[in-house]
């Protein structure tokens, strides 16, 4: 999924400050998962924000909504019956939503009410972790399902740096050694003699690296 | 003969080679690259020209090689693969070899979390083995990375850095033969201090034969401080460093620094570590004598993650 966090009530503040009415947009997809902006997060925000509001002697009108999923113009298409309500738009989806709406509402101010973090997957309650880059060239299935470029904090891709220490990452003792990970998972396979095959330098044209990226399939698009 | 390198005509001679390091300084202050280098002059074969350690800018790897190349000395030019894509290294190596620069060692880098720029991105085009290898193909092939030919190719001799101290310990030889088949020329090594082992990772280099294959630098730093001792013992402690050395520290004091004391001995010598450069950064190392006295051997490339 991809992760969010909510951003500090302080900047959320600062940024609506000019507007009385806000639509607050919450998505029922990736950011109700990790807790950041799903329809309780949506009410949980839109009372915090009243009632700093209030403290400052100002009547902040809310109108909450959840969308099922805020990148998809079918779905953003329901704001159509609030959103001449509102001053702004303050979004919990993550960046894909927030932009979407900015897309569609070409008048309207939008701001993001949480900070996208990354592609990942929950490791227990209350903790998420990143597993993808979105590289565009998956070596997942050379690497024992364990990504060097996600997971790595130097993104190699041929083995462990000298700062590997019992599993750990150097940068960071919660961090966990991406290739000690992959080590680990590849004796399990019995594929240790993989390691010394050389991966060559990744052509990062499938990346950010290449420009904003699309996908287009000829046999769904219209 | 591979290159015009004087490392390489030593280490192929069959001699014992010793380089030492000198950190560019944090200032565009050419006369204390050559104040350095001046010290070293008579005693190294070759001198290790860091790039920007442990993530803190400093005056550039190649200009100070540059400089020592000048006073007629051998340079080793370093360069990580944090802070340059594959168009600026190859750029950079065009570069100094056209001023007679022909001796490299290609790392990955300090990641920049450790450096006064934690919030510069990191680049990590290339990992230090496609880094190896992409030198070795200019040289031999011809050629760029991208694949077009290059108008007089740089004959560089390549080297890279091993350290046999970190996890896991299987992997470590055989990322030492990843080297070596990307086409590593000779292997500088982290700073020893566990010598037993470092023997077993030499007798795992042996039994696969890679010794035959790549020349071995074995790493020495030797400590400066009681301080430096205790705080290696402690950092360290988890990749088996500094144990043997921590009660010894009064030997080490006063001691001449760096490859002096060991030159053409029977261990190749190479001062080169990261421990010190840690506590440097961290600000936790008693300081001993000025700040040039500390750079003198506190200022470390590579030794901590060699890739």
């Amino acid at each position: 999924m991809i992760t969010a966090e909510r951003k500090p009530i302080e900047e959320i503040m600062e940024s609506i400050r000019p507007f009385n009415r806000i639509l607050l947009v919450g998505c029922n997809e990736c950011v109700t998962v990790c807790a950041a902006g799903g329809r309780k997060e949506v009410g949980l925000l839109s009372s915090a924000l009243q009632m700093a509001c209030m403290k400052e002697g100002k009547v902040l009108d809310v109108k909450e909504m959840t969308l099922e999923r805020q990148c998809d113009p079918e779905y953003v298409e329901e704001l159509v019956s609030a959103i001449n309500q509102a001053d702004a738009v303050l979004s919990m989806a993550c960046g894909c939503g927030v932009q979407e709406v900015a897309r569609r509402f070409k008048e309207k101010p939008v701001f993001p009410a949480v900070n996208t973090k990354f592609m990942g997957a929950s490791e227990r309650q209350g903790v998420w972790a990143e597993r993808c880059q979105g590289c565009g060239d998956c070596v997942l299935g050379l690497t024992g399902g364990i990504c060097p470029v996600a997971r790595c904090s130097k993104r190699l891709l041929n083995g462990p740096c000298g700062g590997s220490t019992r599993g750990k990452c150097e940068i960071n003792a919660e961090v966990d050694c991406a290739w000690q990970l992959i080590w680990d998972r590849l004796k399990a396979l019995g594929l240790e003699k993989r390691y010394e095959d050389i991966m060559p330098a990744k052509d990062w044209r499938t990346s950010r690296d290449g420009g904003p990226r699309r996908i287009i399939r000829e046999d769904l698009a219209s | 003969m591979k290159t015009e390198s004087a490392l390489e005509k030593i280490l192929a001679a069959g001699h014992l080679a010793v380089t030492s390091e000198c950190g560019p300084p944090r200032g565009a202050v050419p006369e204390k690259v050559k104040e350095k280098a001046e010290k070293l002059r008579g005693y190294v074969d070759a001198i290790n020209v860091t790039d920007n350690q442990t993530a803190m800018v400093r005056m550039s790897s190649f200009a100070a090689c540059l400089i020592i190349r000048q006073m007629g000395l051998h340079p080793i030019l370093q360069m990580v693969t944090r802070d340059r894509n594959r168009l600026a290294m190859q750029s950079d190596i065009l570069g100094a070899y056209s001023h007679g620069i022909n001796t490299m060692l290609c790392l990955s880098g300090d990641h920049p979390c450790f450096g006064d720029h934690p919030m510069a991105a990191n680049v990590y085009d290339l990992d230090s083995i496609q880094f190896i290898q992409m030198v070795k193909n200019m040289r031999d092939e011809g050629k760029f990375q991208g694949g077009d030919e290059i108008l007089n190719p740089p004959k560089m001799f390549i080297g890279a850095a091993a350290n046999p101290f970190a996890d896991p310990f299987e992997l470590r030889v055989a990322r030492l033969a990843k080297k070596v088949k990307a086409g590593a020329d000779f292997i500088q090594t982290q700073c020893i201090y566990d010598l037993p082992r470092f023997e077993k990772w030499m007798q795992g280099v042996r039994d696969r034969g890679l010794h035959e294959k790549i020349h071995i630098l074995a790493g020495v730093t030797p400590f400066k401080s009681a301080g430096m001792a205790k705080y290696m013992n402690q950092v360290h402690e988890e990749q088996s460093a500094g144990h043997e050395c921590a009660g010894r520290d009064d030997q080490a004091h006063g001691r001449g620094s760096q490859g002096q004391a060991g030159r053409r001995r029977s261990q190749p010598l190479r001062g080169d570590h990261t421990a010190p450069q840690r506590g440097e950064r961290r600000g936790r190392f008693p300081h001993h004598g000025d700040r040039m006295g500390r750079e003198g051997a506190g200022d470390r490339e590579k030794g901590r993650t060699p890739s």
